[in-house]
């Protein structure tokens, strides 16, 4: 029987992982990723799963340890956040290059500096080119399923790619919200048994791991990290489908909602897609088209299908809780860059918002609409929603 | 019973080598000696050795895509993380026979091989962790003294004169001041390892430290002295020669911490004054035409003795008292 439970989104992950049950868990506690370590923490001690915990010493030997522990054949899972991935970076880009599939929810929150706990997309955009699957979740329940979804996704062996699961800091991670867990059953016979092919441990037929590689392969090797992100698009609507089937919950790479006819659209990750759909409930009211497109799946990014939901709409407005610093905000610029190709071009605008945990108002999210609904949009000019001027 | 002959022999006779041919170690280098005795031994013993390498010269020269030397599995994932990935490895072990998923019922054995400066330098906090969180592990820490895969800089092992790029001896300098870091002490003081250092001239003590810390059920580290004969300005055949000179001058003794209890593994009869050490070794013949070279030599000496009279003490006041 399906359980509905009021937990927060880090205890919902750590449920997930939970019913997942991996081999290895090593990590190193962050705010706000701290409640899922703890959590995970406790099942471990009391027993309900038979996991080998490893309490590191820095994330940095978290993701070290993660990349040994999947090399030697075994399901493995860390999670972290902000300032904690930033230490990680190196060891993040060598699991992608390795073909680790390690599962990996990051807390999404700011980057330091200056210091800031609290949640935006500063940490999960800075590893975009890592070779990490990145999936994102508007609440709870999406963390929870995500994670078993990348869990699948990351170990199919034309995929064998590390998986991100992005959750808000604080909103998502804090939050108590009703999430329906699947059977433990349910999602273990979901997820199967990984077997690895050229596993560490296999002693009798003995691999070198991680060589050197110069100039006469790494691009090759490059080359097949690609593939295998490739690999991941053409797997994604089959996962979501499988999963889909166990959980009756429908998953796409982007949330569609009241687009059929929309006009004015507003495009934002995670939870603040919350704050956007009330608001486009009211303007629907108001008789305007409005609508929001949620991207589920950032990386491999789903280029194709934004350009479908978005060509010949009037107006798109692209909202980015980080800048990048001297360039386009990293969500627009991709949006933009799906749109060349597009032959009516709609109007389109950056907007950053909420960052360092700044509030997110439905009043804040109307006035990307108010400009489109006056033609006021600029392709070329950052507006930011909230600030202090 | 320490690994003997016969058991090396046998492995000699199988072909069986965990590291072998063609590697691009330069002529001389003590770096496979190490790699190799580490590796037979436990193969010679009837381990299934599981070998994790820093980035380094070892790591550089040994597995050259799509070559390899390594005849047992072998992973290397970053500089300064080799601890932290083999206890990855190790962890996932422990999981996997927990849950009956491991084909082979042989034992498996990990060890991790660093250089200095991925093992006193940016590697430290990560063996630290590792060996805090007492994983079942050997590290061997092959000593050169330097940055040598990247061409003779400085690290916290780099002798008090020692030449090196990054702290070079001048007209001002006589190069790096600092002793060597004491690592042995560093991770002896841990408390639930075995830590010993070893030289390179005196293969069958390493090997009887390597069976030991195989055998320690927990967190094992030997520091083996392994000179890089380029950087250190010795001819290629004069390694562990040299080495030997290092353990005669007391520049690098050679003893052990069992879980706190100190023991000497080579005591030299005579003991050589640190200045033959220094004259042998070619890193530091800049620091010989500098007008404090007296002065250096003198306190080098000085520091050697008394650690040696130190560690004497140590092994005394140790003695059976082990702390864990």
């Amino acid at each position: 029987m399906p359980t509905r439970l009021a937990v927060t989104g880090a205890a919902a992950v750590a449920h997930a992982m939970r019913q997942i049950n991996p081999d290895v868990v090593a990590a190193y506690p962050i705010t706000p990723q701290t409640p899922i370590v703890e959590y995970y923490a406790q099942f471990v001690a009391d027993g309900l799963v038979d996991t080998v915990m490893v309490p590191v010493e820095s994330e940095h030997s978290a993701m070290s340890a993660v990349v040994g522990s999947a090399a030697a054949g075994a399901r493995t899972m860390t999670a972290t956040a902000a300032n904690g991935l930033a230490l990680m970076f190196e060891v993040v880009y060598i699991a992608a290059s390795m073909r680790l599939p390690i599962v990996m929810p990051i807390v999404n929150r700011a980057l330091s500096g200056p210091i800031n706990i609290h949640g935006d997309h500063s940490d999960a955009y800075s590893v975009r080119d890592a070779g990490w699957i990145q999936l994102f979740s508007e609440n709870s329940q999406e963390a929870y399923d995500m994670t078993i979804i990348a869990t699948k996704l990351a170990e199919r062996e034309e995929v064998l790619t590390p998986a991100m699961v992005n959750l808000d800091g604080f909103i998502t991670s804090h939050g108590v919200e009703g999430v329906d867990l699947l059977d433990d059953e349910v999602v273990r016979d979901f997820v199967g048994i990984w077997e690895p092919k050229y596993p560490l441990l296999d002693v009798d037929n003995p691999i070198t791991h991680g060589p050197l590689d110069l100039f006469d392969y790494y691009f090759e090797h490059h080359r097949q990290q690609q593939e295998g992100l490739k690999n991941a698009y053409k797997a994604l609507p089959e996962v979501f489908a499988e999963y889909e089937k166990i959980s009756g919950r429908k998953y796409d790479f982007l949330d569609l909602y009241r687009m059929e006819d929309a006009e004015y659209v507003m495009i934002v990750l995670n939870s603040a897609a919350s704050t956007a759909k009330y608001v486009v409930d009211e303007l629907r009211e108001q008789g305007i088209k409005a609508g929001l497109i949620k991207p589920w799946v950032f990386t491999p990014f789903p280029k194709k299908e934004l350009l479908a939901a978005l060509e010949g709409r009037k107006a798109i407005m692209v909202l980015d809780r980080a800048m990048s610093f001297g360039k386009e905000a990293p969500l627009y610029s991709l949006v933009k860059s799906a749109l060349y190709e597009a032959k009516d071009r709609p109007m389109i605008g950056s907007y950053v918002y909420g960052l360092g945990g700044r509030d997110v108002t439905p009043a804040m999210l109307k006035v990307p609409f108010e400009d489109a609904l006056k033609g006021d949009l600029d392709p070329n000019e950052e507006r930011y929603l909230g600030l202090k001027e | 019973m320490p690994v003997n002959m016969k058991q090396l022999i046998n492995l000699v006779e199988k072909e069986d080598w965990p590291f072998t041919q063609g590697h691009r170690l330069c002529p001389g280098c003590n770096a496979p000696m190490v790699a190799k005795w580490a590796t037979m031994t436990a193969k010679a013993l009837g381990y299934e050795p599981v070998v994790g390498a820093a980035t380094g010269c070892l790591e550089v020269s040994t597995t050259i895509y799509p070559f390899t030397s390594w005849n047992v599995p072998y992973i290397h994932n970053a500089f300064e993380n080799v601890a932290a990935t083999i206890t990855g490895a190790e962890s996932a072990y422990r999981s996997l026979l927990n849950r009956g998923r491991i084909k082979t019922d042989k034992p498996i054995k990990f060890i991790a091989f660093g250089g200095d400066g991925g093992t006193y330098d940016i590697g430290l906090q990560s063996l630290s962790g590792a060996v805090e969180r007492g994983h079942d592990f050997l590290y061997i820490l092959y000593d050169n003294e330097g940055y040598m895969n990247t061409g003779n800089q400085r690290s916290g092992s780099t002798p008090p004169g020692a030449d090196a790029t990054t702290e070079p001896v001048g007209r001002k300098s006589t190069g790096k001041i600092q002793f060597k870091k004491n690592i042995v002490e560093i991770i002896g003081a841990h408390e639930n390892v075995y830590a010993a250092t070893a030289v390179t001239s005196d293969p069958f003590d390493f090997m009887a430290k390597v069976e030991k810390g195989l055998k320690h059920e927990g967190p094992a580290f030997i520091a083996v002295l392994a000179p890089c004969v380029r950087f250190w300005r010795i001819p290629e055949s004069t390694g562990p020669q040299v080495t030997k000179l290092a353990m005669e001058t007391k520049y690098w003794p050679v003893y052990e911490i069992d879980r706190g209890v100190y023991k000497i593994t080579r005591k030299p009869r005579n003991f050589k004054p640190i200045e033959e050490y220094v004259n042998a070794v070619g890193r530091f013949r800049k620091a010989l035409q500098h007008p404090e070279y007296k002065e250096m030599i003198e306190e080098m000496q000085r520091y050697v003795d008394t650690r040696w009279e130190r560690l004497l003490k140590l092994e005394e006041v140790t003695k059976d008292l082990y702390l864990r």
